[in-house]
């Protein structure tokens, strides 16, 4: 049941790259640090909940309930809600950046002040 | 099992569904944005009567018994807030008719505005944290697009902030989520109060709700993250920035006041120590950043983030009376705040500004409209016999029961800077001459103006007479937090059909 190392250590790996990539000031580096925390945080519940490996959660034929240990499917419901609502909302986002860029004329949070008010 | 329960976002749900049907029409829409947040208010009204006459309802859905299926749960703290949600869509309306421009409306201003009240009403209504956070990305979605709508420099400027700092502090709460089924395996808040308890976890629960303490503390903007709301509230148009006033931090604080008492208490000096913390800086800071500005707008939005921090010190002191002194100020300050953000449009539409300093002479233009002002700004400085007066006054006497004197100390100075903050706007928008080159403009306001702006005052001034129903009120749901055995009973064991 124990989670893959190598898993782990992506994970890990991804939180680290979005937190940098949020903490620059440029507004596209910024989205590109969103859209990695997103993916790390479906990793984390995938990796959180145990991962079973081949362990499908199917009911076989004839049967009432699956046999033995299976892979927890409400995890993996969870994650692909966050997937669709996490693309729905980076979606949203990025249109919203492009959209910035065009009426502001400026990728560098610092610069926004100005435009505040 | 009632559907009562879930008619407070179906309704605004199946309203925002017609209006897009009915997208080429605007008259349409604007009769059915009366129609659905009028519908909202009175399912809200008729939901808290029940919950106060009958106990805790339990909605669960599909007949799915909790913690497997979704289930929807009304104690009174959620039938309190659900209400404001009704009052405060139900005055946005009426106040977007004559205020909201007809190219907002035609790029779907009003659909947004009933997902937002559906996913609003949501958060207070469920009981699993999964569930809790989809309803928080319809309400953040709908808040996106109508914050950004306006597409003016300033617009974008702030809904940038919000957005970024918005989706980080949901991709924090989804990590939560994340760890947190990992270690209990369920995420219904009953399901967690029973369990958690019994896990032997060697306090990673407590650092689990550490982030969910973070995530949460971003969408009440409280210190030290609070910087987003001052940066946007004051961009969009006034019916939207009274709406996020009203309701949008308040979903931040109630996730916190429903968590924090129902599920994370293993550690409580620890975790509810760092709520005083942060509600002790986010008063005074608030307050210290509103003294700084000139737009009045902006100065209200500082004073929004400083109130947050007396609603975090009632969770944070965790007695029965800073509790229900905590829901107390939540219900008067959502009534009082969004009144003060419609009321700077009025004054936008008669001086022709929202700074200070290019305002004037609006007490001699207009006098029905400066004693209708005076009621909320008073309110917000805590001025007896309003009912800021009656928050702060059980705010600080729940302090003093707790011997809590650093926080003491905090509310009088945010008190004194508050005041001193509100009569500057008093002083130079109402009693100081108009200026020479902007004239107050003489032209009549629209009666709904005037609808919103008194009712809301009307409601202010009810609060601050009459403490006794609220207050009575406040104390109950604080009992009901304290002792979530009834909600965690109603929730594990409905009576299914």
């Amino acid at each position: 049941m124990s989670a893959d190392p190598w898993l782990v250590l992506l994970i890990g790996g991804l939180y680290s790259c979005a937190f940098y990539m949020m903490l620059r000031r440029s507004l596209t580096k910024t989205l590109f640090g969103l859209v990695l925390l997103s993916n790390a945080a479906n990793l984390l519940i995938f990796v959180a909940a145990g991962v079973t490996i081949g362990r499908p959660a199917l009911v076989p034929d004839g049967l009432q309930a699956p046999e033995g240990l299976v892979a927890d499917p409400l995890a993996q419901a969870f994650i692909l809600t966050a997937i669709v609502i996490g693309f729905g909302v980076l979606a949203f986002a990025v249109v919203l950046i492009r959209r910035a860029h065009e009426v502001l004329d400026v990728d560098d949070f610092d610069e926004l002040k100005d435009a505040e008010q | 099992m009632s559907l009562l329960v879930a008619l407070p976002f179906l309704i605004p749900m199946v309203a925002g569904s017609v209006s897009l049907l009915a997208w080429p029409s605007r008259r349409a829409q604007r009769a059915i944005a009366v129609v659905g947040t009028a519908g909202q208010l009175i399912a809200a009204v008729v939901l808290l009567v029940v919950v106060w006459n009958d106990g805790i309802q339990v909605l669960a859905a599909g007949a799915w018994p909790a913690p497997y299926g979704i289930t929807l749960a009304t104690d009174l703290l959620s039938a309190l807030m659900v209400l404001m949600t009704g009052i405060t869509g139900f005055a946005a309306a009426l106040y977007s008719l004559p205020t909201i421009s007809s190219r907002m409306e035609r790029n779907g201003y009003y659909p947004l505005m009933h997902m937002l009240l559906a996913g609003v009403a949501g958060v207070f209504l469920t009981t699993d944290l999964f569930n809790l956070y989809v309803w928080f990305e319809i309400l953040l979605l709908a808040s996106f697009a109508l914050l950004a709508m306006g597409q003016e420099r300033a617009q974008m400027a702030g809904a940038l902030k919000y957005v970024v700092l918005n989706l980080f502090s949901s991709a924090m709460f989804l990590s939560a989520l994340g760890l947190l089924y990992g270690l209990a395996g369920t995420l219904n808040m009953a399901d967690l109060a029973v369990k958690l308890p019994a896990l032997d976890d060697g306090g990673r629960v407590t650092l689990v709700s550490m982030l969910f303490m973070l995530a949460f503390s971003i969408k009440a903007a409280s210190f030290p993250l609070f910087f987003w709301l001052p940066a946007s509230y004051h961009t969009a148009p006034v019916a939207v920035s009274a709406l996020f006033a009203g309701l949008l931090t308040k979903v931040g604080v109630y996730s916190l006041y429903r968590t924090f008492t129902l599920v994370f208490t293993e550690d409580v000096p620890w975790t509810h120590g760092w709520l005083q913390v942060s509600a002790g800086f986010t008063m005074v800071v608030g307050a210290l950043g509103a003294l700084a500005q000139t737009d009045i707008r902006r100065t209200f939005a500082f004073l929004h983030v400083s109130q947050i921090g007396y609603m975090l010190m009632g969770l944070a002191l965790f007695t029965p009376i800073a509790l229900a002194a905590g829901v107390f100020y939540f219900a008067h300050h959502i009534i009082m705040k969004s009144n003060l953000f419609f009321l700077s449009g009025v004054i936008y539409r008669l001086g022709g500004s929202y700074r200070r300093d290019e305002l004037g002479g609006l007490w001699t233009a207009r006098p029905w409209l400066s004693l209708v002002f005076l009621v909320p700004a008073l309110s917000l400085c805590g001025i007896p016999p309003l009912s800021g007066f009656w928050g702060k006054l059980l705010i600080v006497r729940a302090g003093v029961d707790a011997g809590s004197g650093w926080l003491l100390a905090a509310v009088l100075v945010t008190s004194v800077l508050t005041l001193l903050a509100v009569m500057r706007i008093w002083a130079d928008v109402f009693w100081k001459a108009a200026p020479q080159d902007r004239p107050v403009r003489r032209a009549p306001l629209p009666v709904m103006l005037w609808v919103v702006t008194v009712g809301l005052a009307a409601g202010t001034l009810w609060i601050g007479f009459t403490v006794e129903p609220l207050w009575a009120l406040a104390e109950r749901a604080s009992a009901q937090l304290l002792d979530p055995s009834a909600y965690i009973e109603a929730v594990l064991s409905p009576e299914l059909p």
